[in-house]
């Protein structure tokens, strides 16, 4: 019962956080409503008995893009802020079509039956091992290979990050 | 005991609510925001198959994407920026040099 209530708050709170990121004017006020739904989606893994993810979910995007995004909302200071035509002009069409889209999908979920194979990493054994410690052994022994690319993918953000916004020496 | 498919309900809810904020918003910026939306909206979907599957690849992918989501970001920022350099706008409708 306690789950349920809780549950049922944390995805309220995501579901109105969306809403509101989706038809505020302000670039500011968007960006802000992110972060209760970050904190939130973070909830709801702890609840999935997955404590190691719900922490770099804080820490990366509550953390980090969060600040960049406010940090580069700030920087265009007219631009960013002005609230003028901020929707397309055909939002009127495409809003019954997303519904459509949600129909489809929560259609689909009432006949699905996710009978998948078990794996052998139970609730029990990966809180006996210890979450971060769990999660940590499949990286660095199943995932070994994704894991050295997603470095690179890291090294090729940050140079091309910085070769992309750096001024032009004319 | 919460049944998968509510997980499944509110990361098909986010998704969607996602999707639609990068197809009706002009700002470059808010729909980066949107993208980073459904990206969340995965990983919940990922985290709650690995908590129902007894697997823990969900919660390894969910890393993966939240390393690719980081990338993302300050890419996407740097394009933005030289883009407003450029062209002095974020609206969308007014950024169209590929359209023919």
């Amino acid at each position: 019962m306690v789950l349920q209530v809780g549950f049922i708050y944390f995805a309220s709170v995501i579901v109105f956080c969306a809403v509101m990121v989706i038809t505020r004017k302000n670039p500011v006020h968007c960006a802000l409503f992110m972060l209760p739904l970050f904190f939130h989606v973070a909830g709801i893994f702890i609840m999935l008995d997955a404590e190691f993810v719900a922490a770099v979910q804080v820490l990366v995007y509550a953390g980090a893009i969060m600040v960049l995004f406010l940090f580069v909302i700030m920087l265009f200071r007219g631009e960013g802020m002005k609230d003028t035509a901020s929707f397309q002009a055909s939002w009127p069409v495409i809003a019954p079509l997303a519904m459509v889209l949600m129909g489809f999908i929560m259609s689909i979920l009432v006949r699905a039956s996710f009978n998948g194979v078990q794996g052998k990493y139970t609730i029990e054994a990966v809180k006996a091992a210890g979450n971060s410690q769990a999660v940590g052994k499949v990286l660095y022994t199943d995932f070994l290979f994704p894991f050295e690319i997603a470095s690179i993918i890291l090294l090729v953000a940050m140079v091309g990050a910085i070769v992309l916004a750096k001024k032009k020496a004319d | 005991m919460i049944p998968l498919s509510w997980y499944l309900a509110l990361s098909a809810a986010v998704f969607c609510i996602g999707v639609l904020g990068v197809l009706i918003r002009r700002n470059v910026i808010i729909i980066f925001l949107c993208v980073e939306l459904i990206l969340n909206s995965v990983n919940i979907a990922l985290v709650a198959f690995s908590h129902y599957l007894n697997s823990l690849r969900g919660q390894v992918f969910v890393c993966f994407i939240m390393t690719v989501a980081a990338a993302e970001a300050a890419i996407g920022l740097a394009i933005i920026i030289s883009l407003y350099r450029n062209k002095e706008t974020l609206n969308t409708s007014e950024i169209n040099i590929l359209k023919w």
